[in-house]
């Protein structure tokens, strides 16, 4: 067990702040800074995702980003064929979830590797997005949505609860957004103490031994993949609500890579740093939007070069292992 | 007939293609078990070295294709190995994910030199006529370098000193430093024959595709899925798996899109790793290199 970061009261006090913080925000924020603040929650969603599959599951995943795009690419379909209620939202969930577990199903139930499961879901991200700028043309449509190919899908309806007849406006997104990271991050820590969680963890600590204790291990790590799908799945039709706009660049490697940086920055083995991580590097990536010298892409490569050898945890174990230390060092 | 001789030309120029894109990579992984993701972006790289040397310095296109870029490619990735990947020995992961900083980092640094657009250069070989269909005379180039590549790798690993040095070392690298070869140098060696396979790849295949930093993302899933499907023989592996993957992409574009022939390319590799998780030489041709 790793030694959590705050006591229980702590803890407590932490969810409620976050709580508060997500509902009272849209009344001390213009709407420009809302919106920034909604996509950065979004990626925390996405971010939160990975964290489970790799940091709990042990599967690496270069692929997240499939997960997220087909769940945006579901959402607008479904929303322009039926309207932008909840069964397009649902629809975001299953469809990445079902895509994951049969994914899942060859590459665990093969017994492929953690090296190739990174190559494969990379390549499987590569191949998507590939398909999706292909399908340009009006030939290319489910329904009454037009994929558009490379110019993607615009003017996605935006969502509307269920008893509600106008569609949600930027305050509202905000909300729901932070209510449902909250929500999953909550139900993920939940599900890691529950006994599936606890043979999750076991799986990734050591495969064989938790086969030869009597776990499933190509069944439980195949679960796992589903909940990180559906979860990227559900940050997908999010992000398409954020825009109401979606492309095939939710699919591109770059998208994948910040997943993956998020992560490292943040910390595997915990829920909380990769979201750290996230906001902290899509902050850096706004800010150096602004400037023309140095690409984007380039600084992003070296922190992911420098992190992995000179900082393999990440930040928030490295700093939680500072805490500890003081702590130890400070009793008698 | 003549369709016939068209197909197989096509089936055969795309084989070739793989074999160039995969092999860099195959060799690095292959005999180190690296998986090196920034490949994409040397054979960038090889690409670049061929289409600026020829178009901004006027050195032959032949030369600055066949010379200049695996060898500009190959002192590149010696250099890689020295300070990147070499700390990173054991670590599989961890050297997966430093090489696609490496990736990412190349590909932000090209952007900002050569800027975000396509450069190509015309083919030095003009087309022939089989029958009634016009081909490009270039698919025989390539087809033709490839064969030399695999041919010239073979005889490297089968003959010379070094290739056995190499192959020692990869089996055993303790028992071969205890007989005498240097271990250290072989890797940097091979990291260096593989990153200027991958530069070579790149440039033979530049007047084809055309260069723009972003490239490597269109190349990388292919050679991966080769390199897996192979399996861990070498040249036998990267033969193989070339020629079911190149056959069934380019049945399947034949037949409808190339997208389609992309997609039927993937499921075919999914559906043969689920089938050989070893690739194919994990269980056909296990002795050979």
């Amino acid at each position: 067990m790793q030694t959590p970061l705050l006591p229980r009261w702590g803890l407590a006090a932490a969810r409620v702040l976050a709580v508060a913080g997500v509902l009272l925000a849209p009344l001390v924020t213009d709407t420009f800074a809302l919106l920034a603040f909604t996509v950065y929650l979004v990626m925390a969603m996405l971010a939160l995702s990975l964290a489970f599959i790799w940091g709990f599951g042990g599967i690496l995943c270069f692929g997240q980003a499939a997960f997220f795009g087909l769940g945006a690419y579901a959402y607008a379909i479904g929303a322009i064929n039926f309207g932008p209620g909840t069964g397009a939202l649902l629809l975001a969930i299953a469809v990445p979830a079902a895509f994951a577990a049969l994914l899942g199903y060859f590459m665990f139930y093969g017994r492929i590797s953690d090296v190739y499961l990174g190559v494969i879901t990379l390549a499987v991200t590569l191949i998507l997005f590939n398909l999706a700028n292909s399908t340009s043309g009006p030939q290319y449509r489910i329904g009454q949505a037009l994929l558009g190919g490379f110019n993607g899908i615009p003017s996605i309806p935006t969502l509307t609860l269920p008893g509600q007849d106008a569609p949600l406006e930027p305050e509202g997104l905000f909300r729901l957004v932070g209510l449902l990271l909250i929500v999953a991050y909550a139900g993920l820590r939940w599900l890691l103490r529950t006994r599936f969680g606890q043979v999750v963890v076991a799986v990734r600590e050591n495969e064989r031994r938790a086969e030869l204790l009597g776990y499933d291990a190509r069944l439980h790590k195949l679960a796992v993949f589903a909940i990180g799908g559906a979860i990227a799945g559900l940050a997908g039709c999010l992000y398409a609500n954020w825009g109401a706009f979606v492309n095939p660049g939710v699919f591109g490697l770059a998208q994948s890579a910040q997943i993956i940086i998020w992560v490292i920055v943040g910390g595997r083995g915990t829920l909380i740093g990769p979201m750290i991580g996230c906001v902290a590097i899509q902050w850096m990536v706004t800010a150096l939007g602004g400037q023309q010298t140095v690409d984007t892409g380039l600084v992003l490569g070296v922190v992911l070069a420098l992190f992995v050898m000179l900082i393999p945890r990440g930040i928030a174990p490295t700093v939680a292992g500072w805490f500890s230390r003081t702590q130890k060092a400070g009793q008698p | 007939m003549d369709l016939a001789a068209i197909f197989s030309l096509e089936v055969v120029g795309a084989i070739a293609t793989l074999v160039l894109m995969s092999i860099g990579l195959a060799v690095v992984f292959g005999m180190m078990k690296i998986i090196n993701l920034a490949h994409g972006e040397f054979m960038m790289l090889g690409g670049y070295v061929a289409i600026l040397a020829t178009n901004r310095l006027g050195i032959s296109i032949w030369i600055s294709m066949l010379v200049l870029a695996p060898l500009v490619v190959g002192l590149f990735g010696v250099l890689v190995e020295r300070l990147l990947v070499r700390h990173l020995y054991g670590r599989m992961i961890d050297t997966m994910l430093a090489t696609w900083g490496l990736s990412l980092a190349l590909v932000g640094l090209a952007t900002m030199v050569f800027g975000n657009t396509t450069v190509g250069i015309s083919s030095p070989l003009t087309g022939f006529a089989v029958g009634s269909y016009q081909t490009s005379g270039y698919t025989l180039f390539v087809i033709a370098v490839a064969v030399a590549v695999l041919a010239g790798l073979w005889l490297l690993f089968r003959f010379t000193d070094l290739g056995l040095c190499a192959r020692a070392s990869m089996q055993n690298a303790a028992m071969a430093a205890a007989l005498g070869a240097n271990p250290g140098r072989i890797y940097t060696l091979t990291f260096g024959l593989g990153a200027a396979l991958s530069g070579l790849g790149g440039a033979v295949l530049a007047p084809v595709t055309g260069i723009i930093p972003t490239i490597g993302a269109s190349y990388i899933a292919k050679a991966f899925i080769t390199v897996i499907g192979g399996g861990s023989s070498v040249i036998t592996g990267s033969l193989a798996a070339s020629s079911l993957f190149g056959t069934v992409s380019q049945a399947v574009t034949f037949a409808a899109t190339p997208v389609l022939g992309e997609v039927a390319l993937l499921a075919a590799a999914i559906v043969l790793i689920r089938l050989l998780p070893q690739g194919i030489t994990g269980r056909f041709f296990k002795r050979s290199i």
